[in-house]
Order: structure tokens, then sequence, then C-alpha cells
């Protein structure tokens, strides 16, 4: 899914949080972060996989790929605006 | 001498400190072992108490009583404040000059809101989270007699979870009582996909709030607050027009962790979910709002983990192995939940036990101001 053409701005590890761990995680890079940015996180929580892809579509950004990982899963997104 | 020190006198720590003089009380009066307490004011505040002030005629002199009253006679309390640990010299340095040396250290600093990080914050919104806020929110309240409500929530964790949906609750009970909910409308903003963190607590409470007529509005996170235009707006683009703005205002963790390089970021201490130590510090542990681990900040995690603390730190002093039936924390929290109409339920879960929130009722109403009234008489002291 991530390929040498997406340059990663940022990885955040949340697999150690559970639900919205990883969404307030990501909303914190997002916020820090610039137009542009591709951030990935890594989850292990099964209420984020589903919660995080609906938060990037309100929130008008861009999700590249969710992959599933060893145990976790790789969420890729692009900040929109 | 094994000097034992817990930084911060509210739930878990004036607690733990009661609950080790209880196990330690032979070392103590043998001068093998001491347990001093830290807080920056030397008072204990019941913060559940502080919605009452805005909600329930609650007076914010009621919620303070001295740290030394609640603290067993062989705990020594210093009242200072922090401004560092040095962690190399194993001690806790004081801003008025003071040092205090440990062998066990206990972090329960707490959290602390900032509303400060969103502009105008403090102009426009109001909230619950000091005496003077909520008593300003309460004067608002007064002052209200109908127009758009607007209850969000500015930055996650906090502490309470449950209290900006119990306000929201509470306030459309006031607004029908004095006859002006037909000319009002309530906003409820969640930060997350639904109304509350915890799944089943959100299955509970959304169709209370549907059958309010409060209106949710999922994945808003406040971001900012325009007071020409009185409207509040979301990092997800999303805008609300309000007569009256409630938020809950960011929360931090305490500042001389994060200089003290004992945490990161917004200051939640690394906390192992059942040791409680520290980053893998043998002799650092946290507990209540200080941690990063992912339960309610509120007193009753505090309360549930602080045996855990004390058993640890005890076994230690004393070179035996510490009991495993008190010595992990299972994640367990207790917390009552208000949702208006006179009527309350339990909120009661661990790591691996979701809630099951009973249907709400009377008695956990009741329950919950009963807890509020006695409980200078049993947590503190380790009687409950």
């Amino acid at each position: 899914m991530l390929t040498l053409e997406t340059p990663v701005t940022r990885t955040v590890d949340a697999r150690s949080s559970y639900c919205p761990g990883p969404l307030m995680e990501l909303i914190r890079a997002i916020r820090e972060g610039s137009v542009g940015d591709v951030i990935v996180v890594l989850s292990s929580d099964n209420g984020s996989k589903s919660d995080i892809p609906k938060w990037i579509e309100k929130a008008g950004h861009r999700l590249i790929g969710v992959t599933p990982r060893d145990g976790y899963d790789e969420i890729v997104v692009e900040k929109r605006r | 001498m094994q000097r034992v020190v817990i930084i911060g006198g509210g739930v878990g720590g004036t607690l733990a400190a009661n609950l080790l003089v209880r196990k330690l009380r032979r070392e103590i009066d043998r001068h093998e072992a001491m347990v001093t307490v830290i807080d920056a004011k030397g008072e204990h505040v019941y913060q559940p108490g502080f919605m009452y002030i805005a909600m329930g005629g609650e007076r914010a002199e009621k919620l303070v009583r001295p740290e030394r009253s609640l603290l067993d006679r062989r705990v020594t309390l210093e009242v200072g404040t922090v401004s560092r640990i040095d962690e190399a010299a194993s001690r806790v340095e004081l801003a008025d000059g003071r040092h205090i040396g440990y062998d066990q250290l206990v972090l329960a600093s707490g959290s602390r809101i900032v509303p400060e990080e969103i502009e105008h914050f403090d102009a426009e919104a109001h909230h619950f989270y000091n005496p003077t806020a909520a008593l300003r929110l309460r004067e608002a309240l007064d002052r209200f007699e109908g127009g758009r409500i607007v209850i969000g929530i500015a930055g996650m964790p906090y502490k309470c979870p449950p209290a900006p949906l119990e306000v929201a609750f509470l306030i459309d009970h006031e607004l029908r009582e004095r006859l002006l909910r037909d000319k009002s409308e309530l906003h409820y903003c969640s930060p997350i996909g639904r109304a509350f963190t915890i799944e089943s607590v959100s299955e509970m409470a959304t169709p209370i709030l549907a059958e309010k007529e409060i209106e949710l509005h999922t994945f808003f996170n406040v971001e900012s607050i325009d007071p020409a235009r009185k409207v509040v707006g979301s990092l997800e683009g999303e805008e609300l027009a309000y007569d009256l703005l409630i938020l809950v205002p960011p929360h931090r963790g305490a500042q001389f962790l994060v200089d003290s390089g004992l945490a990161t970021g917004a200051g939640w201490l690394p906390t192992d979910h059942h040791t409680l130590q520290v980053g893998g510090r043998p002799n650092v542990y946290a507990l209540g709002d200080a941690t990063d681990l992912p339960l309610s900040k509120a007193g009753s995690t505090a309360h549930f983990e602080a045996p855990v603390v004390a058993e640890r730190i005890a076994a230690t002093v004393q070179g035996r192995e510490p009991d495993p039936k008190i010595a992990n924390y299972t994640g367990r929290v207790m917390c009552f939940f208000e949702v208006g109409d006179g009527k309350g339920t339990l909120l009661r879960f661990d790591y691996d036990h979701p809630p099951q929130p009973p249907k709400p009722n009377r008695l956990w109403h009741l329950g919950k101001l009963v807890f509020n009234k006695t409980y200078w008489h049993t947590v503190p002291r380790g009687r409950v």
C-alpha cells in the first residue's frame, strides 16, 4: 500500500493505546502538521480501525490506505487542509 | 531509613499515604521508614463537587478541607510547589529552595486545565473545572432565558469523562423545570464518532440524548471560538452558533514532570498498566490523573490504584514479595453517572470488562449524592 512515492512525514505509533487514543494521536499529528504531510498511524485497536477512516472523511483529509500488519494496522493519511 | 515521598495530596496521594502507614506502622515507629506527602497548598479538594456548584447548589467552601486533617499522624506533610525531580540525586526540588530526598517516589500530581490554549476561551466559554468557573456558569444559567446552548470538549483526555454529558442532561432538566426548554436548543459535541468513548456507555447515553432532544454532533474537536460571530469551530471544519457556550477545557499533566524528563508532550506519565511503575523505573510510581493509562481521569481510578502502589512500596521496604492479589492493578474504575430527572446509573469496569450500566434510576442518583457527602470520612482514610 505504502510505496516509495509516498514519503512519510511522521509515524505515530499508537499500538499501546486504546480507542480513542489512536484517533487522538492522529488528531494531534494533523494539528501539528502542514498541508500535504503524510502521517502513518500504527494501531492495534479494533475500534480505531473503523473510527479513524470515518474521522478522516469528515475532517476532509485523504485516507491513502489501511494495511493489516502482524497484530496491528498501518493507517496512512494525507493532511489536505 | 526508607523515605517514601508522595507528590500530591489528592485522592490518590492521600489514600496511598494512609495505606502505607497502615502497612509500615512498625517500620515508621522504629524510624526505619518515613512517609511524606508534598502538596502545593496543603488543601484537599473534592473536585467532583465542582459540577454541583453549577448544577446543584453546592458551595465551594464545603469542597475543601486541610490535607493534614485527612492524613494519619504518622505521615509528614510538606506544603510547597514542586519545581523539579532530580532523579540522579533522588530528590524532589521545591520552588522555595527546599530539597526532599526519596527512596520510593509516588507521582500523584493530577492534571491541570489549560483553557488559555484556545483563544477567547476564558472570555467566551464556561466550564465547571474549578469553583470560580462553576459559579460563573451557575450565574450564566440563572440569566439564561432561552437560546442555543452548546456543550463540547476542547481536548482529550479530560477529568471525569461523563461530566459534560451529565451537565447536558441536568441543564435539559433545569430548563424544563423553568419552562424554558421550548425556547432553547441544546447541542452536545463529541470529539469522537459517538457520544462517549466507551461503547456500552455510548449506547446507553445516545437514546437519552435523543429523548431529551439534545442534538449530538460527532467528530467535533473544538479548535476555535469566534466571539464576534458567537460561533465555535471544530478541527473538522464545522461551526456551531451559541448563546451559551460550555466547554471542557484542555488538560495537561504537571509541568514539572516534563521539565524533569519523566513525561513528554502533554505531561502524562508513561505508566505500567498493572504495576503502575513509571517508564520501567523500579522505585517511581504514578497514580490518578497523572498517568497515561487508557482509563477515566477520575478520583475513582486513583482510589483503586492507591492500594497497588502502597502494597508494592511496603513490600520493597519490608524486603518481601508483594501480595499478587493486591499488587497488580486491573484497571478497576467505578463512578456514578447522572442522567437528569433525579436519576442516575453506575459505571463499573476494568481493563478487560467494559461497563454494563444498569437502567438509570433514582437510587444511583441518590447514591452519588450520599457518596459526595460521606467522601471525607471514607475514601481518603481507606475505609472503602
